[in-house]
């Protein structure tokens, strides 16, 4: 799945294994992106895509194998591949008592980031959260404090974004703003790895579809190459439905 | 006819030395004649009280090597020596205390060898709460490691703090040492119970160690199991034809 | 500047969560407060063991105050994962450290500012001296350094309550130890070569946790 002409991937990963005690949610894994490529990942619960999502970020710690975002081994220089990546998981990841602006503030002060209240303002302009950024963000709805999440993500603009289901439980306004986003990074030649569960919404936002099944990439197509209803048939046979 | 395995030749030896140590002991030796009788325990306390310290130390050795390497085995070992740890230490504290009663006439005291003692047990009953509390796989044995680190580097602060807190406080009971040379018979039968003693010791944690790698082994077993299995229903190869056109 | 910012980035996100919702300087006042009370009525103080006593009691009630206060930093990292947010910047998991130390630092050493004085009235024991602000100097800087590795270590496991403290107090004795010799001389008003000998003792210990805590706090945030 190399994309010939292309310069450094933006992960390589191989061999990576992950286990929580008796459950092993990494089973000798590979994955390799591209630059400008927008990945969905699809499969049953349990199949270890967040848990990919969170070693990619150096949330979670490999028991073997080897990986490198944006050519930084994560073991060697984690933090250099953490300043290339933007994520947004299931929660926020934000103080809940700090007001939006504070908090993109705090995180563009880790970034060092030095035009930070442009930038602060440009992200929250993009996800259209200006009005809000004096608001704690226990006060937001969920899907403000999700585009909060990838005004964050978005701050120290990343070569690769990391989301776990940023489509999960949001309007259509914020779905809409998502898209843009997404858009954006792949215009600017970033790549995205998602995970999602609707199919309709991997094929119109990727333009790669990997299926994840017991820790492991068990199918790997480009969107152009699949259609709806054999990708519905093959989904509903990894979650083993009717 | 089988041959024995050597644990079983190693147990069977122990055994031995501890039932010829206790005939040492009570028997053979002759009662000290400062102190009398109850020195006797000291041929016991003095082995399980060096391994009660030694213990933190294997832990520690152990906890490092898992830090560092990542593999699993440093783990075990570190566990087993801190099961085995949190027995001699209470040996080691219930020995003192025998010894200490008729000596210092109180079953306790704020001596700094014992308080540190007392307080590395704890470390050590920490660190197998920790076991039991923490996530199961390698963020447990994570979290441990580090503790089994602290612990170590702690005790000599502990000693240092215990023994001059002892030293601005000598109101309270301090009492006779067990300064003074021992005879040579006495010194065998402490060269003897230090080997019985040690051999114990060692056996325990090569058996806790061997409960360790066989749990490991059947959980490696059954990820193998999984994978096979996923093989064998095969998902990938239908989901690819599946999802690709025509 | 160099390193130091991001680190006085984390304390003062700290500080600016604290000035929002108060919960962990109202947790530590309160509660070291309750325990000076408790004591007074547990232990027949008199004018001869006040100068013995007042210190011993003094410090259980820091310690067992920053166990609390302690576990509330952390809970506020952990609500709604916002240390995973901290964990993705760029920057060393010893910067994070440092960082949470110092602010944990911080808050231990206002709670003392108003701890001591309610202390010295209640008690009448006189350590409204200079040489106390070294003692808690010192010492909060112990407290805050081994209570910030055990403090990101319980709130991973079950029923962190429970192991925060039973971590934390054997490990932090020799503090408590020095602490309290110190402040007993302080109030004695004995020499400050007597005082300097049991700061030695939390100079040390707090030397080997912030080496032990920069070393090591890389193998606790991974999960």
């Amino acid at each position: 799945m190399t994309v010939p002409g292309s310069g450094q991937a933006v992960v390589s990963a191989a061999g990576l294994q992950k286990s929580f005690g008796r459950v092993h949610v990494l089973n000798d894994l590979d994955l390799e992106i591209q630059p400008g490529e927008s990945v969905g990942m699809l499969g049953p619960n349990g199949a270890g895509k967040t848990t990919l999502l969170r070693v990619l970020a150096t949330l979670s710690k490999l028991d073997s194998g080897s990986v490198a975002v944006n050519g930084h081994d994560l073991i060697r220089a984690p933090e250099e591949a953490r300043r290339t990546t933007g994520v947004v998981m299931h929660a926020p990841m934000l103080y809940q008592d700090l007001t939006a602006r504070e908090n993109l503030e705090f995180h563009a002060g880790m970034y060092r980031i030095a035009d930070g209240a442009r930038r602060i303002r440009d992200a929250a302009g993009v996800l259209g959260v200006a009005d809000r950024l004096d608001d704690r963000v226990r006060n937001l709805s969920h899907g403000l404090q999700k585009r909060v999440a990838l005004a964050r993500a978005l701050l120290h603009r990343p070569r690769l974004l990391l989301l776990d289901e940023p489509d999960a439980g949001l309007d259509q306004s914020s779905l809409a703003v998502l898209v843009s986003v997404l858009a954006a990074q792949r215009a600017d030649g970033g790549s995205t790895l998602l995970v999602t569960h609707n199919l309709e919404r991997s094929i119109e936002m990727c333009d790669r579809i990997l299926m994840l099944a017991g820790g492991r990439v068990v199918a790997d197509a480009r969107t152009v190459d699949v259609d709806l209803p054999g990708l519905r048939a093959s989904y509903t046979r990894l979650t083993g439905g009717a | 006819m089988r041959a024995f395995p050597a644990r079983t030749i190693w147990l069977a030896l122990t055994a031995g030395l501890m039932g010829l140590t206790l005939w040492l002991i009570f028997i053979w030796v002759p009662t000290e004649s400062n102190l009398g009788e109850v020195q006797r325990a000291l041929y016991f306390h003095v082995p399980v009280a060096i391994l009660a310290l030694g213990a933190i130390v294997l832990v520690a050795i152990g906890s490092v090597g898992f830090l560092i390497t990542n593999r699993p085995r440093w783990d075990w070992f570190a566990h087993a020596s801190a099961e085995t740890g949190v027995v001699v230490g209470a040996l080691a504290l219930i020995t003192g205390s025998i010894w200490a009663r008729p000596i210092w006439n109180v079953w306790w005291t704020w001596d700094a060898k014992l308080t540190t003692t007392l307080i590395l047990w704890f470390i050590f009953i920490g660190y197998l709460m920790l076991r039991a509390y923490a996530p199961p796989g390698r963020q447990g044995a994570r979290l441990a490691a580090i503790l089994g680190v602290i612990g170590a580097i702690d005790a000599p602060i502990i000693y240092y703090a215990a023994d001059l807190w002892r030293t601005a406080h000598p109101g309270r009971v301090t009492g006779p040492g067990a300064d003074g040379s021992l005879e040579s018979e006495m010194l065998l039968t402490l060269l003897v119970s230090s080997i019985a003693v040690f051999s114990a010791f060692a056996y325990m944690l090569v058996e806790r160690y061997r409960v360790r790698k066989s749990e490991a082994d059947v959980i490696e077993l059954g990820r193998r199991i999984q994978m096979a299995h996923s093989e064998v229903s095969g998902p990938a190869t239908g989901a690819l034809k599946a999802m690709s056109k025509g | 500047m160099g390193a130091l910012g991001p680190l006085l980035t984390i304390a003062r996100k700290d500080f600016l969560l604290e000035l929002r919702n108060r919960d962990i300087l109202v947790s530590l006042v309160v509660f070291a407060m309750l325990v000076l009370i408790i004591f007074n009525f547990a232990i027949e103080l008199t004018a001869v063991n006040l100068d013995a006593l007042g210190p011993g009691i003094l410090w259980v009630a820091i310690a067992f105050a920053g166990v609390i206060g302690l576990n509330r930093t952390f809970v506020l990292e952990k609500d709604h994962d916002a240390l995973d947010g901290l964990m993705l910047a760029p920057v060393s998991r010893d910067t994070i450290f440092l960082g949470k130390a110092l602010g944990s630092m911080g808050f231990i050493l206002l709670s003392e500012l108003v701890i001591f004085p309610v202390f010295a009235a209640l008690f009448g024991v006189d350590i409204l001296r200079l040489e106390t602000l070294a003692v808690a100097l010192l010492a909060s800087l112990g407290l805050a350094a081994a209570g910030t590795v055990f403090g990101a270590m319980a709130v991973s496991t079950r029923s962190r309550e429970i192991m925060l403290p039973v971590l934390f107090l054997p490990v932090i004795s020799p503090v408590l130890i020095g602490a309290v010799e110190a402040t007993a001389r302080v109030a004695s008003g004995a020499s400050w070569s007597a005082v300097s000998q049991w700061l030695q003792i939390i100079a040390v210990f707090d030397l080997v946790f912030v080496v032990a805590g920069v070393l090591l706090f890389q193998y606790v945030l991974e999960d």
